[in-house]
């Protein structure tokens, strides 16, 4: 997270814009929009010291519904736009937030690289594993025989993206698992997040009620790990590896790498001179 | 719809822990309920979000007492994760995964009145698990205001017919695979 100090306590209302959200009613992200701002409050940061970076999709909707800084970016590109905008104002508190088709499909590539970099921020991917937005096909996280997608109706027959198992291998400091119905839970897991310095994955499981009915069942399928969070990297990915069902929540792992803040230089003294290189 | 159980993981100590508690269970409510009455007015449900608008409202007004009540004490600042729900949610808050955007009035009384159960089962709980009498009579008197408003919602549901099954059937719904 940024170096600001705290301000005065804002209740998690005051982090949320008047824009009322489109999702489905039902949508597990209506909550995890609730936990972030739980999270923000309990962190005391200002609004407009908070940067929410997005792409494209459901959840990528994320920033209109806040009060802070916001860019609502193009396709997979949250974690690219995010990085730079982290990279430019290290004061600023980033936070890149989306699902599962846009951060590991068309924004795989990025998010592999932004693990890799471990620059300080946090990633929040509220995954349904389905593309909700354009009407329900079957996204890299959708399990291999899910056969109502009309564009996969005998399933996909590919095995899918673990996130969490490529997040730690590519080098993220920070993994957790929470699931949308335990908003509290969520809440924290973020928190600790955005505290923790270097790149912070959470993995959110929010249910698409419309495309995925059956996710419904999450809520009571979904369990805390019965392991605590783990800084040996060996040690999270046996965790993993042995996590069948991919259900469990909590922290996962909390590493120590150093994050990626390059000192930069303005190369411009001012904004006329930056302006005439736009001009036509 | 939830299990209306809910308690929490230990004995509260003081009254103002015990306040502390109440005023979450009431803020959480109304949080909840403004969020409801938003996603059903986006989808043109409105009489089911006039609903939900009046529901905040009342757990407003709760909000009100219970902060009288807490004048001249000095309540603890816990994070919404730090109080330690059974369950991990406040009994009239958490998670949104109950909503349709055909629900009738009839659910949406349904859903408060299950909040409200679960209120008074978590207040009955700290009355019969604290060793503090003030709280245990505070507890107590929380109880019979929270019965009271499950009652209070049992009859106005009545004033709505419980939707038959296939209620969440949509002949023209809103979105279709292609």
């Amino acid at each position: 997270m940024s170096s600001d100090t705290a301000c005065a306590l804002i209740e998690p209302r005051g982090y949320k814009s008047g824009v009322k959200p489109v999702w489905c009613p039902g949508c597990g992200d209506y909550s995890v929009l609730g936990s972030l701002t739980k999270a923000l409050s309990g962190l005391r940061l200002q609004p407009e010291n908070v940067a929410i970076i997005s792409g494209i999709g459901c959840s990528s909707r994320m920033p209109t519904y806040l009060s802070t800084y916001g860019f609502h970016g193009v396709h997979g590109r949250a974690l690219a736009l995010a990085t730079g905008l982290k990279v430019a104002r290290p004061d600023i508190t980033v936070i890149a937030t989306g699902g599962d088709g846009d951060g590991f499909s068309i924004g795989g590539n990025h998010f592999l690289h932004t693990c890799r970099r471990n620059t300080d921020m946090t990633y929040i991917v509220m995954d349904n594993q389905v593309y909700g937005m354009t009407k329900g096909q079957a996204s890299p996280t959708t399990e291999p025989n899910w056969e109502k997608g009309k564009l996969t109706p005998s399933g996909t027959g590919i095995n899918p993206f673990q996130p969490l198992v490529i997040a730690l291998a590519s080098g993220a400091n920070f993994i957790a698992r929470c699931s949308s119905s335990d908003t509290n839970g969520t809440a924290r897991a973020i928190m600790e997040a955005i505290r923790h310095p270097g790149f912070s994955m959470v993995q959110v499981l929010s249910p698409c009620v419309t495309f995925r009915p059956e996710q419904r069942e999450w809520k009571k399928l979904t369990r805390p790990a019965p392991v605590d969070a783990t800084s040996d990297a060996a040690r999270a990915a046996r965790r993993l590896l042995t996590d069948e069902d991919g259900l469990f929540t909590g922290i996962l792992y909390v590493g120590d790498r150093p994050p990626y803040q390059p000192q930069i230089e303005p190369s411009i003294d001012n904004i006329a001179e930056l302006d005439k290189e736009f001009r036509l | 719809m939830n299990d209306p159980v809910s308690s929490p993981k230990h004995s509260i100590g003081s009254t103002e822990e015990l306040l502390a508690y109440s005023l979450a269970i009431e803020k959480e409510a109304v949080e909840r309920f403004t969020d409801l009455a938003d996603q059903m007015e986006i989808h043109f449900n409105y009489d089911v979000a006039d609903l939900f608008r009046k529901l905040a409202v009342i757990e407003g007004l709760h909000i009100e007492n219970v902060s009288k009540a807490s004048e001249g004490k000095e309540l603890p600042e816990l994070l919404a994760w730090e109080f330690e729900w059974a369950g991990g949610e406040s009994p009239e808050g958490g998670a949104m995964e109950d909503a349709h955007y055909l629900m009738h009035p009839w659910h949406a009384i349904e859903l408060a009145r299950q909040g409200e159960k679960r209120a008074v089962a978590f207040f009955r709980h700290v009355a019969e698990t604290s060793s503090d009498e003030k709280v245990v009579a505070m507890a107590l008197e929380l109880v019979v205001e929270e019965e009271e408003h499950v009652e209070l919602l049992e009859k106005w549901q009545k004033r709505f017919p419980k939707p038959e099954e296939g209620w969440d059937d949509d002949l023209d719904p809103p979105m279709i695979q292609e």
